[in-house]
């Protein structure tokens, strides 16, 4: 567990860098996260990835998998890859505040 | 854990059956999952695979299959590799497994390559045709050792 700061907010991340605590964070605190991963500019369809992570994990504990974010988000996973170049289940998460996804797909 | 530091994969598939086929589609999916380039080399029954009269009746092995557990004559019996085959696929459907010509296309839509083997295909007697559009090249070995460059190798 380490503890940094976002949006002048100190929030605690686990050894991975994913949120262990995913109510510490707040919209603003995205674009920094973003940067660290090479994403300059949040748009709107990276938005529509993240509300999607949030609202997954509100209602099953876990962040979707990149087949259920390309099925469900209205995001394609050619598109998904695209926003999200190091891979989009796990960048999307870290941006979005919530754990790490689990499972193999 | 640590940093991941591992930058590629080129897994290479050679087996035409259900329980040859998946891992390597697991792999490579999961590498792209984390950022990791991946590339598919599919070679003499791996070209089952990506070739578009077989890939969506690809089997289980009943027969010589130590896996399974079941006495080799039960595994010949016929309408066993279909009855054993739809009963993986179900269970695989319920981890949320897609059936090979999804997951296939999906991992295409990750960025991954997917290469047949040259060799192979003449065995067979294929042609470019004869494979899925996402096939992005028929190649010789050279091709994908080239391909493979400061990639590790994955053989399943």
């Amino acid at each position: 567990m380490t503890t940094t700061t976002y949006a002048g907010t100190p929030v605690v991340l686990d050894d991975e860098g994913f949120f262990a605590d995913p109510d510490q964070w707040t919209e603003a605190m995205a674009p920094e996260i973003a940067k660290e991963h090479a994403i300059d500019e949040l748009t709107d369809r990276h938005w529509k990835v993240l509300t999607f992570m949030r609202a997954e994990y509100a209602e099953k504990g876990t962040g979707p998998t990149v087949r259920v974010l390309g099925k469900a988000s209205g995001v394609s996973v050619k598109e998904l890859y695209q926003l999200f170049p190091k891979g989009p289940a796990k960048t999307a998460a870290k941006i979005a505040g919530i754990p790490k996804p689990k499972g193999c797909i | 854990m640590t940093t991941a530091t591992l930058e590629k994969v080129s897994i290479i598939v050679s087996k035409g059956s259900l329980e040859g086929i998946y891992p390597a589609l697991i792999m490579a999916n999961g590498a792209r999952a984390e950022g990791i380039e991946a590339d598919l080399f599919f070679t003499f029954f791996g070209l089952d695979a990506i070739t578009k009269k077989r890939y969506e009746h690809i089997k289980f092995a009943t027969v010589g299959n130590p896996g399974l557990h079941l006495p080799t004559v039960v595994g010949a019996l016929p309408g066993a590799p279909d009855m054993i085959t739809r009963l993986m696929e179900r269970r695989m459907a319920k981890l949320d497994i897609p059936p090979i010509p999804e997951f296939i296309e999906m991992i295409s839509d990750t960025g991954a390559g997917l290469y047949a083997c040259k060799a192979s295909v003449d065995l067979f007697e294929l042609e470019k045709d004869d494979l899925i559009d996402e096939v992005q090249g028929v190649i010789t070995v050279g091709d994908f050792y080239n391909l493979a460059a400061n990639a590790q190798i994955i053989y399943t």
